[in-house]
């Protein structure tokens, strides 16, 4: 299986640990993934907030070189990544006035854009293209015991829950369930994180970051798992903040590349473990005593 | 053309304005211009309404002042008025069938806006009709006598209420109900609105009525499986599934229950829709019409593996009712008229998982609460928590998978009335806050309006809002431990969190899931929703496109209880109508075998779906018996070598009418 990877500029920089994990997942499951030449920044939720039909031009640049490398699906693990993509896919299909805007620009670099390619997240293609039978043949260490609480956040569902249901998603649920895991009842799992928000009106953003934290702990959770790099950001950078205001809501949160690659068996180095600010171990590594019984 | 052959064709034509509805798109002065100048036509007129009196006394008049032997009416569609037209014919002295009959209004100008066109349309329609009818013949029309007996399928309130109203006329009904019980949705109702009296007072009595009469076999426990025939001529086989109990011998003294090797009742009980439980040998509930045990064959041991000590069977002693070799069994009845009562389904909640059913023990359904209210109900009727509390608040969420597009889009009618009665019995139970949250209020029956106005009186809390979910993470010590909804307040302009112990979700109602099969069993039409399909929505509304196969109650539509009696009641009386009269007339649109030209291949004796084709031994040829034949034309189109004509559908009828379409000018 070959799949076009276009990483966006949260993987090369604050969610570094998601590309560091995904990738050699990808390659212990016999994927290889092809980052695109020459790629540049979808545009993310603020240029489209500008100026749409620029921020669809710049963002119709990706599609384009993707098509022109022939690639069928290009694997786009950032949720603000993937929802640019797919949005600008749909608007080019769905407005005239964005889609000359779009012929035009791309033009004029000797480019075009004809909607060949899919964009997919990394979770859909790993669930319904790869497979969780196959997933399950590599699973060599287990999470057994491990409670995690599935956490999709807001973007990859809507408004295009292209692969699974906008409300209540679960292809993360199964995934984890394969590996071994133990999924708690997490009804936060597409609530906003407080996106950018955390920065800007940290009052209303650390609030609703704090309430993830807070059912995740009071649900019994170890660890959250995430699929987008700001969610992890928000979740993960912010404990120092939130227990000044309302008190300690101690919980990691991980990508879901990182998870497999533990119950790959992939080394913990391999899979950027240490970048997160609270560390996450497994917690059997704890004496054994928290390991559920699990059949 | 026999019939006037050698005489003159002599046509009349009269295309009717239909007020503006035809005249609005269609030049109808100018289409009987054309009209007028065609060969044969001896008058041509356009009129305002050609069915009204004058306009039928035109035709009349006609036929004796100019002699005219063929009328062609230009005007809606035949399904409307040509048994007025052939009435108007046969009055003006000629045989009905020399009359044609164009549809320029469903198939013209009701769908069509470029005027000219339409009227371009309209003429070569009318050319077809008049080169048509030269050919047509004087017919008769065949009588066929109704079989007075009825098959009413479907035990509920609407079931129940036309079988009573035909057998108190004195007319033998089969009622066919799928469960071992009659009684349907109404039976698992507490209190009905908006009296708030008792359903069961209510219903019972008409339960009980069904037993007894002398008119009603009631085969509870079966479902149609084949229907043949035709209107008052119909075959059904019905499905009688063994319960394992004779019907006859049974008093329902209920001593096999209580002996039963299960000791404690342990399966989820239909009835108390899973919440109750019952043994693998139960009684549906105390007042079920038959009072007969039933056994599960999913569950009983003797059934499933033949090892069980039969402690029913001894306990039933020499009343030997209960019988382990009764097998499936298939019944024959003949009958004129068939009511289709099936009812509705439930709308499945999980389907909205933002609203936690299924994951949050304290929200229930509608009918859940129904009969956690009810004292026939698994707690005796005391309205409890799952974990034993009597719940302070208790929020109801109305539109459950209705008018909702991404569920069903239609309203289901019932379901704002039906919680406010629920919401008073929670307040009367247990002295509950109660919010309803809703999109509108609709109450428009009689008293219904009056209901409104005292829940709003007694406290009951109304927000309008679609709720967007249910959950159970808090961000207030009030919310800790409660479900919270989390709505869209739209009168307040606020989004609201508002902490319950107990959420009820207003389900709506669905087609049944089988609501297709059962269409083409009785050879029925389903609306896009898949509703069965009434005749006309306004003024056929309990009868089908087949003849002789009514509907009523809420398989064709969400309704409530006394709308869905109406429908009964009428369904009956239409039944009763063919009955009384004793016949119906059927067209003389049959095929006949030209004898000289059938080979006696054999090939449309099996092709016929009215098996009314046999084989004469002694001619070697086909034979049609017409009282069989439904026209349906299968058998003509499929005879090798032409020798099968058709009635009305003769080839240089049908020829000359598509060349008069097509040839135009």
């Amino acid at each position: 299986m070959k799949y076009s990877y276009f990483p966006g500029c949260s993987l090369k920089g604050l969610g570094r640990a998601y590309e560091e994990s995904l990738l050699p997942v990808m390659r212990h499951l016999g994927a290889e993934m092809n980052e695109l030449d020459d790629w540049n920044c979808c545009g993310a939720t603020a240029y489209m907030s500008v100026d749409e039909q620029l921020a669809c031009v710049l963002a119709a640049r990706n599609l384009a070189l993707a098509e022109k490398a022939g690639a069928r699906d290009l694997i786009t693990p950032c949720s603000a990544c993937y929802l640019v993509l797919n949005k600008t896919k749909h608007y080019i299909e769905d407005s005239p006035a964005i889609r000359a805007a779009v012929e035009r620009g791309l033009g004029a670099a000797g480019l075009k854009c004809e909607g060949t390619t899919s964009v997919r997240h990394p979770l859909d293609v790993l669930v319904n293209d790869i497979g969780l039978d196959v997933i399950k043949e590599k699973v060599v260490r287990p999470l057994k015991g491990l409670k995690v609480a599935p956490y999709y956040g807001c973007q990859v569902v809507r408004p295009y829950a292209t692969f699974d249901d906008a409300w209540n998603p679960t292809t993360m649920d199964r995934l984890l369930t394969t590996l071994g895991a133990e999924v708690v009842h997490y009804p936060l799992k597409t609530k906003c994180c407080g996106a950018s928000l955390t920065g800007t009106l940290p009052e209303i953003g650390l609030r609703l970051t704090y309430i993830l934290l807070k059912e995740a702990v009071r649900r019994g959770a170890d660890v959250i798992a995430t699929i987008c790099p700001l969610c992890q950001f928000n979740l993960d950078a912010y404990h120092h903040q939130i227990e000044q205001r309302w008190g300690p809501v101690r919980i990691p949160t991980v990508y879901f590349t990182q998870l497999m690659g533990i119950a790959f068996g992939l080394p913990a180095k391999q899979l950027a473990l240490g970048r997160s600010f609270i560390p996450f171990r497994m917690p059997s590594a704890k004496a054994g005593e928290a390991v559920a019984p699990r059949t | 053309m026999n019939a006037g052959a050698g005489t003159e064709i002599r046509t009349g034509f009269y295309i009717c304005h239909c007020g503006q509805n035809i005249a609005g798109v269609v030049d109808c002065p100018a289409v009987a211009e054309y009209v007028a100048r065609l060969p044969s036509v001896v008058v041509s007129r356009d009129y305002k309404y050609m069915c009204s009196d004058p306009g039928q006394e035109l035709i009349k008049q006609d036929i004796r002042e100019h002699n005219l032997n063929r009328i062609v009416v230009a005007s809606c569609s035949p399904l409307l008025h040509e048994h007025t037209f052939r009435h108007a014919v046969e009055a003006g002295g000629l045989n009905p069938f020399l009359f044609q009959m164009v549809n320029i209004r469903e198939h013209d100008s009701w769908v069509h806006t470029d005027h000219a066109a339409a009227t371009e349309k309209a003429k070569a329609l009318a050319y077809a009709a008049v080169r048509r009818v030269r050919f047509h013949t004087a017919l008769e029309t065949k009588r066929v006598s109704v079989h007075p007996d009825v098959l009413v399928v479907g035990g509920g309130i609407a079931g129940i209420h036309a079988s009573l109203t035909l057998a108190n006329a004195g007319k033998k009904v089969f009622l066919v109900e799928r469960e071992p019980s009659i009684g349907g949705h109404m039976a698992k109702f507490d209190k009905t609105f908006p009296t708030l009296d008792c359903a069961a007072c209510i219903l019972t009595p008409k339960m009980s009525a069904v037993g007894a009469h002398e008119n009603i076999t009631l085969w509870s426990y079966s479902e149609v499986v084949k229907v043949e025939g035709y209107v008052g001529n119909y075959q059904v086989t019905v499905k009688r599934k063994p319960r394992y109990v004779n019907e006859e011998l049974c008093i329902g003294c209920q001593e096999c229950i209580r002996a039963c090797v299960y000791k404690e009742a342990k399966f989820p009980d239909e009835f108390n829709v899973g919440m109750g439980k019952r043994k693998p040998i139960y009684i549906p509930f105390p007042q079920a019409v038959p009072q007969v045990v039933v056994i599960d064959p999913a569950r009983c041991l003797q059934v499933k593996s033949g090892k069980c000590k039969q402690t029913c069977v001894e306990a039933c002693a020499d009343r030997r009712a209960i019988d382990f070799t009764q097998r499936e069994e298939l019944v024959q009845i003949k009958v004129g008229n068939i009511i289709v009562t099936t009812g509705f389904k439930l709308f499945d909640a999980k389907r909205i998982p933002q609203y936690g059913y299924g994951v949050y023990p304290n929200v229930v359904t509608s009918i859940e609460l129904e009969r956690l209210v009810t004292s026939s109900g698994p707690t005796g009727g005391e309205l409890l928590l799952r974990d034993g509390r009597t719940p302070q608040s208790v929020a109801f969420i109305l539109c459950v998978g209705s008018r909702d597009y991404r569920t069903n889009r239609w309203c289901s009618r019932t379901c704002c009335m039906h919680s406010m009665k629920l919401a008073q019995l929670v307040r009367e139970h247990t002295g509950a806050d109660v919010t309803v949250f809703y999109l509108d209020i609709r109450a428009p029956g009689k008293g219904c309006e009056e209901f409104y106005d005292k829940s709003l009186k007694d406290g009951i809390q109304f927000v309008r809002g679609r709720v967007a979910e249910v959950t159970d993470w808090a961000v207030t010590p009030e919310e800790e431990g409660k479900l919270v909804i989390r709505a869209e307040d739209t009168l307040a302009g606020l989004v609201r969190r508002i902490p319950v112990d107990m959420i009820v979700l207003a389900v709506g109602m669905e087609p049944q899931s089988d609501a297709q099969d059962l269409r083409r069993l009785f050879n029925m039409s389903c609306g896009t929703e898949g509703w069965f399909l009434e005749k006309h929505p306004k003024l056929a509304p309990v009868s089908t496109f087949t003849d002789g196969v009514f509907i009523a109650g809420c398989c064709q539509g969400p309704k409530d209880i006394p709308d869905s009696i109406a429908q009964a009641g009428a369904a009956a009386a239409e039944a009763m109508a063919l009955i009384d009269r004793g016949y119906i007339e059927q067209e003389p649109n049959t095929a006949y075998v030209v004898e000289e030209d059938c080979s006696g291949c054999k090939s449309c004796i099996p092709i016929c779906p009215y098996t009314a084709i046999t084989f004469d031994e002694a001619k070697a040829k086909a034979c049609i018996n017409p009282a069989l034949c439904k026209g349906c034309g299968t058998c003509v189109a499929a005879c090798p070598s032409g020798s099968i004509r058709q009635h009305l559908f003769e080839d240089e009828e049908i020829m000359s009418e598509i060349e008069g379409v097509l040839s135009h000018a």
